[in-house]
């Protein structure tokens, strides 16, 4: 189960080693993490993704995420209707020949140029995480050089949907 | 009137002013002594160095009572046996680098069995942390898993509202530990205003949870009330509750049976008719037995820990579990739970007892329990065998004593007989090392619960191997006149690992023979204090109760049966029900 969990903190020295420190000893498998400032001052929040066996497990993170003092507050946001975006730097092998087919790849991604050599472009492509692996996939036969990735950072949406009422009884 | 505003503004300004100049010669070193005054440290256990003289200074300056350890564990498991008897928090001092590494065994030892302890450790100057400095060492990284919380006092004018929340951190919800690091700058460095007194907590992360929610009650009791072989799991919570006398009332209300884990001993007079002793791995068979038939279990601050529950799978297969703990991330973690009820155990019980209800008949199930009682009651020894049997030392001592002494223990087999055979009339009587099982706590935890209880018989019960991790703290039961009386069960070997090679790697006794020793009564003699060896078994009651009668400390080296084993026993992997050893022969 993957899980989406957003973590408020107290932003002291330390805090991301505590709640890292923590996952690790208790054997959670992290996929990623990001953390920054918050609309209030001193107050940081962190996004991470973990992979977990169950329900349970899932719990215990939250509950013993939410133990530690520098710990506000611990959300498992992933049934939530919410916004993901992550962010991700690809320096592709692009000689001006392949230069336009590349780019018709880049475009409905809605990827842009942030650098470019004589053979080489960067992209920087933001989206959820799935669409990044979308656009990773596709770039890759024409020689990916370098490529970084951010994390994915998350919060609920506004309007929240609401479970319709079941009209029919055929499922 | 208006003129006189500026006058009276004018003169206060003046009181300030001589104020500050009379406070701003406190140094940070001044401050902590101030500030563990203001929490009311009766006591510290400690061991100076070189990054921590500015405090030490400032403790020789302002009479704080010190006891000098001869070695920081036995400094910590000292205030752990002080915090557990007294309920207060036990305040530790060492020094930067191999100080505070040797704390911590006793940290950990603090954060498995929830005590409360505050921890200072000196560090070296900021300016040089982090280069490798002599005696650094990254306490804050390295106790950052073992403990509640830690902090680095990284202005001095942080430290008054760090003490006050470090006390309070480790006092309150679930108690543990928390390490505060004080670098040498910082202690000497000068606090220029009186904060002390305005030192306010500010920990909006942590709120913990001691009313217990009205509808789980409700809930719980209606579960309780449906109950026809219903038993109550009690664990350390209701000690560090101090609930005893709440939990005696409402399962004497509605005649429930009780269990205790190995730490909640004495939670229930020992002698209770409603007491079915110790469960789990070393406890009765009729305690194991009650849990794996019982229909609705009721856990009072116990973490079903896995030398309670045995198998997971096999544990309470019938039960409902309504689960009280202060602590929300213990419900559920191994056992599902049917009612979760967060709170306090006093306050739990006090909601419980506000909600009367009409218990079941619960006449079969007592009669059943009561049969196991008869026919698997505890057993020991081999018929003719004139050796000291271990749990005859200790059946002993509990008659000796009335049950009413302080008893404190190690790890291993003597902690189980005594655990087994020791029926505790009162709580808080009870220190052993239960969640980390650490050898060498249970001799210096004897001298921390004989401070906090001048008056008291302390007894500390060891092993032979056990007592020689920290037999160094011998010499503070004549600097300090401590009246702790020890009672070696030597078997001159490791008992539980060779119990263990014996049972389950075909007594391969590979390194847990100790067949030199030394001369325990010569030692104790050397360390200014009496010594006495028993090793006949008539003599064991007479030298006992001399023992015991002294108002001086002694030692007894008393050898016991050396092949024996704790019995009865669930093995590994196994479940509750599936104790072997449970009858003679």
């Amino acid at each position: 189960m993957r899980r989406v969990i957003t973590v408020t903190v107290i932003n002291q020295s330390g805090v991301l080693n505590r709640v890292t420190g923590l996952l690790m000893k208790r054997q959670f498998n992290i996929e990623s993490i990001t953390v920054g400032h918050t609309e209030q001052q001193g107050i940081s929040k962190m996004t991470f993704i973990v992979n977990v066996e169950d329900q349970a497990k899932i719990e215990q993170l939250v509950k013993q995420v939410s133990k530690q003092i520098d710990v506000i507050k611990v959300t498992d946001i992933t049934e939530k209707a919410i916004v993901m975006r992550e962010l991700a730097l690809i320096k592709v092998v692009a000689p001006p020949n392949l230069r336009p087919e590349i780019n018709s790849i880049v475009e409905p991604f809605r990827g842009s140029i942030i650098d470019m050599g004589k053979n080489v472009i960067t992209y920087q492509i933001v989206g959820n995480p799935e669409k990044i692996d979308a656009f990773i996939e596709l770039i890759r036969p024409y020689g990916v050089k370098e490529l970084t990735r951010t994390g994915a950072t998350a919060f609920v949406r506004d309007a929240q949907v609401k479970p319709l009422p079941q009209l029919s009884i055929l499922q | 009137m208006n003129a006189q505003v500026p006058l009276k503004k004018q003169q206060s300004a003046t009181d300030q002013e001589v104020d500050q100049e009379c406070k701003a010669s406190k140094t940070g070193a001044e401050i902590f002594v101030e500030s563990l005054q203001n929490q009311d440290v009766e006591i510290i256990f400690g061991y100076p160095g070189g990054a921590v003289l500015p405090l030490y200074d400032a403790i020789y300056r302002n009479p704080i009572k010190h006891i000098l350890a001869r070695h920081e564990q036995g400094a910590i498991h000292a205030a752990e046996g002080y915090a557990r008897v007294s309920g207060k928090p036990g305040v530790v001092i060492a020094t930067s680098g191999p100080g505070a590494t040797n704390l911590v065994t006793g940290i950990t030892d603090a954060m498995m069995d929830s005590l409360p302890l505050v921890v200072f450790t000196g560090q070296v100057a900021t300016t040089v942390v982090g280069t490798d400095a002599f005696q650094e060492a990254d306490i804050i990284g390295i106790t950052q898993p073992i403990t509640k919380h830690n902090y680095q006092v990284k202005n001095v004018q942080d430290l008054p509202r760090i003490v006050k929340e470090a006390f309070h951190i480790a006092s309150t919800g679930r108690k543990g530990p928390v390490v505060v690091d004080i670098p040498k700058n910082i202690a000497n460095a000068i606090f220029d205003v009186d904060a002390v007194q305005e030192a306010t907590i500010n920990l909006p992360g942590y709120q913990p949870t001691l009313h217990p929610n009205y509808l789980q009650i409700k809930k719980a009791v209606t579960l309780l009330s449906q109950a026809k072989q219903p038993v109550v799991l009690v664990g350390a919570g209701v000690l560090a509750a101090d609930a005893s006398k709440e939990l005696t009332e409402f399962v004497e209300k509605y005649k429930f049976p009780v269990v205790n884990t190995l730490l909640g001993l004495g939670s229930i007079d020992g002698d209770h008719e409603l007491f079915l002793g110790m469960a789990g791995m070393h406890g009765t068979f009729t305690a194991n037995m009650a849990i794996n038939n019982c229909d609705v279990l009721l856990n009072i601050g116990s973490r079903f820990d896995d030398r309670l529950t045995g198998n997971l799978k096999k544990f309470a297969p019938n039960a409902k579990v309504i689960h009280i703990d202060i602590d929300p991330a213990e419900i559920g973690k191994n056992v599902p739970t049917e009612i979760p009820i967060v709170a306090d155990a006093k306050e739990a019980l006090r909601s419980l007892l506000e909600q009367p209800f009409e218990a079941q008949d619960l006449t079969l199930w007592h009669e059943y329990l009561h049969e196991c009682q008869e026919q698997y009651p505890l057993w020991y020894g081999e018929d003719g065998d004139e050796a000291i049997y271990p749990q005859y030392a200790v059946e002993t001592i509990h008659r000796l004593t009335d049950g009413e002494a302080i008893i404190t223990t190690d790890v291993g087999q003597h902690q189980m007989w005594t655990a087994q055979y020791y029926q505790f009339k009162k709580d808080h009587h009870w220190v052993t090392s239960g969640g980390l099982g650490t050898m060498g706590f249970g001799f210096p935890a004897a001298i921390g619960a004989q401070f906090a209880h001048p008056d008291q018989t302390v007894i500390s019960i060891v092993g032979d191997a056990g007592f020689q991790m920290t037999i160094q703290e011998l010499a503070l039961l004549k600097e300090f006149k401590l009246p702790v009386k020890i009672f070696i069960l030597n078997n001159s070997c490791l008992g539980m690992v060779r119990q263990w090679q014996e049972t389950f790697y075909e007594e391969r006794y590979s390194s847990s023979l100790m067949p030199v020793q030394p001369d325990f009564v010569k030692l104790a003699e050397a360390y200014g204090i009496k010594g006495y060896k028993v090793d006949k078994v008539e003599d064991v009651e007479s030298v006992f109760k001399k023992a015991i009668e002294s108002d001086e400390p002694v030692l007894v080296d008393c050898r016991v049966k050396e092949l024996t084993l704790v019995n009865p026993m669930v093995a590994p992997g196994k479940g509750l029900s599936e104790m072997i050893g449970v009858k003679k022969g």
